[in-house]
């Protein structure tokens, strides 16, 4: 965001606005079904941002809630609330959104891999596959309550994931990548051929039910609103998406996110200031998985239904360009990309079919052009706003 | 983590003991033998000067000792204790830190992180502790940020004041400062400094010898090895030169004395 010009802070109320706007924006975005008008809204949005960038008002605002960011975390989720509050009974609305926010869950684990420690994954999707395969198994087999199913499937994806630990662990770069690739092609042929889990079919996934609340109804507010049952479920992703945003950022904002950086940069160094470079990228791996498992078994809950297909070599490599369209390492930019990666191609029906080959040429000329991602990194800042200095 | 207390000067240096003795210390690359039976001692407190042309095996000496390479026969032995086949990690733990020939700073990261990467033995490292205590994890921050700050301050006043801007934006002279406040961080016993003076000018290598000896009287003495090219800084700094060549101990002395040494002289200028 830092162009030509320097840009200056902009009071909070112009914040206010842009979160107004963008709002509005995107419930626009999601409400026309008309081709013309979808290309019409995203052209009309490209420009728009373009020319604020220009005029430095984008990056004004973005400083202005760099060093607010309170206000910019109550401005997003005040915008969530009210993008889902508009489209309150639309079931096909609603799972896009919760779609979305289920990629940022996954891509904040694999951020922490990637982004911080370095360690490359391209077995994301079956991380998450591994998690919704266990609400599925779980929720049909045992009586075990839907929340406490939510978190064994991350620590399932973090258990299996420790078969990666030792090749992960004794290979660099490239090599490590390729050791996940293998993961990620073994993982869906083992879920095709395996009867137990249904084989190429899959399985049904039994819907959330807290407290003898079963997700699946939809919610009746007196006699003339009616929910879709997907909010329900929006409202449980969101909080688990807060808690694991927190998380992340407090990894980050510790001596433990200085270690994952120090040892992604130059793990020799790092080695020679007493950094046990094991513990840590082992710690960012698990923890990583953990987080895409948790997404992966809401992802099943939600959809109601799991089954190799979703779990694809093509699906992990979605969720690295949601990193690097994001901004490695900027779990703000995770969002911005999760956004454009998923919702574009469901509203611009004539790009589905070729939205594989899209995604490879943004990539591409986002490395080329601006390798540090839509919302790049900022330096460290451990107490944001009240820290002494 | 173990958290050692700083021990400077230490009970072997009353008795007159090495800080580190290296006997017969070997070290081949294929064919290559970068370090050849190195004996070495290094006394409590002084400045030893590590000198030959390129390719004696100053650095391999020093990757050799800080456990990034396993030496193929030899000891080190420092502050008593055997260091031979120690891991990186542990040779950090014993006390030794260094800087690098070309500097290994990471660059986007912030002044004060870097530091802090040389401080790890000093930090709660606990999973709970950082993610959970944050009250606890803030006074451990505030402490580490006031200690950086004053070692900063000791090299340059003003750069103390911009602990959280990125080291890529820094010249050369400060990225080095910030190396060796990065070793000098955790009050190591020992300083290896691998050529500091590479990359910089002549007015600033002066600078950064002054600001090494000024530190060096802030921390009681604190033992140094340098491996250096230029000779200026050599004989102002150093108390001791060992001359290395092909991996061997050529010569040993005062820099006055080295440089009359005719195998010294040999070795640098090629005479037969």
């Amino acid at each position: 965001m830092q162009d030509e010009l320097k840009p200056t802070g902009k009071p909070l109320w112009q914040a206010l606005i842009g979160a107004v706007l963008t709002t509005v924006y995107l419930i626009l975005l999601l409400k026309v079904e008309e081709q013309s008008e979808v290309i019409g809204l995203l052209a009309g949005g490209a420009v728009l941002l373009l020319l604020l960038t220009k005029t430095g008002h984008l990056g004004g605002i973005g400083n202005t809630l760099h060093s607010r960011e309170g206000a910019l975390n109550l401005l997003v989720i005040l915008g969530t609330l009210a993008i889902v509050g508009f489209f309150y009974e639309d079931h096909f609305t609603l799972l896009l959104i919760a779609t979305v926010m289920l990629y940022v869950l996954a891509t904040l684990g694999l951020n922490l891999q990637f982004g911080f420690a370095g360690v490359l994954n391209f077995a994301g999707a079956s991380f998450f596959g591994i998690g919704a395969y266990t609400a599925a198994v779980l929720g049909a087999h045992t009586a075990v309550p839907s929340l406490l199913i939510i978190l064994v499937g991350g620590v399932m994806a973090a258990l299996i994931g420790c078969v990666l630990l030792l090749p992960v662990l004794r290979t660099r770069g490239h090599y490590a990548a390729v050791v996940t690739i293998a993961f990620a092609l073994l993982f869906k042929t083992f879920l095709e051929v395996n009867d137990i889990l249904g084989g190429p079919q899959g399985l049904q996934v039994p819907s959330m039910k807290v407290f003898g609340w079963d997700f699946n109804n939809n919610v009746a507010l007196g006699d003339s609103v009616e929910l879709s049952f997907y909010f329900s479920y929006i409202i449980v992703i969101l909080l688990v998406l807060i808690a694991a945003f927190v998380l992340v950022r407090r990894v980050e904002r510790s001596w433990i996110g200085l270690n994952l950086d120090a040892l992604r940069l130059d793990e020799t160094a790092a080695s020679c200031f007493g950094l046990n470079i094991v513990r840590w990228k082992v710690t960012a791996f698990l923890l990583g998985n953990f987080l895409i498992g948790i997404a992966g078994a809401l992802y099943g809950m939600v959809g109601g239904f799991v089954a190799p297909t979703s779990f694809t070599f093509a699906d992990s490599l979605i969720l690295v360009s949601i990193i690097l369209l994001g901004g490695i390492g900027n779990v703000w930019g995770l969002i911005v990309a999760a956004a454009i990666v998923v919702i574009v191609p469901e509203k611009l029906q004539a790009i589905q079919e070729y939205r594989f080959l899209l995604f490879g040429g943004l990539v591409m000329m986002m490395l080329l052009f601006r390798p540090e991602g839509l919302l790049p990194r900022s330096v460290r800042r451990y107490f944001p706003g009240g820290a002494e200095r | 983590m173990t958290n050692q207390p700083p021990a400077n000067t230490t009970a072997d240096a009353a008795k007159g003991k090495p800080l580190l003795m290296a006997r017969g210390l070997t070290k081949r690359f294929g064919g290559v033998v970068a370090l050849n039976e190195l004996d070495l001692d290094l006394n409590v407190g002084e400045i030893l000067g590590l000198i030959g042309p390129n390719g004696s095996g100053k650095t391999t000496f020093f990757n050799v000792t800080t456990g990034i390479y396993a030496p193929n026969g030899g000891t080190i032995e420092f502050d008593g204790r055997d260091l031979t086949g120690f891991s990186p990690q542990q040779v950090y733990h014993a006390g030794i830190a260094r800087t690098f020939q070309r500097s290994r700073l990471s660059l986007p990261l912030s002044i004060f992180d870097n530091i802090m990467i040389g401080n790890h033995m000093r930090l709660t490292q606990g999973l709970w502790f950082n993610l959970m205590n944050r009250r606890a994890f803030r006074q451990e921050y505030e402490k580490s940020f006031e200690t950086a700050r004053a070692l900063v301050k000791i090299f340059d006043p003003p750069l103390a004041d911009r602990l959280d801007e990125p080291v890529a934006g820094l010249p050369m002279i400060d990225r080095r400062r910030i190396e060796i406040c990065r070793a000098l961080i955790s009050q190591p016993k020992l300083l290896l400094l691998d050529e500091p003076s590479a990359g910089m000018t002549h007015d600033e290598t002066a600078q950064l010898m002054d600001d090494i000896l000024h530190v060096r009287g802030e921390t009681d003495g604190l033992t140094i090895v340098i491996v250096e090219h230029e000779m200026g800084v050599i004989e102002r700094i150093t108390n001791r030169c060992v001359v290395l060549n092909f991996g061997s101990k050529i010569a040993e002395g005062t820099f006055s004395e080295i440089s009359e040494d005719t195998e010294v002289k040999q070795a640098y200028l090629g005479i037969e």
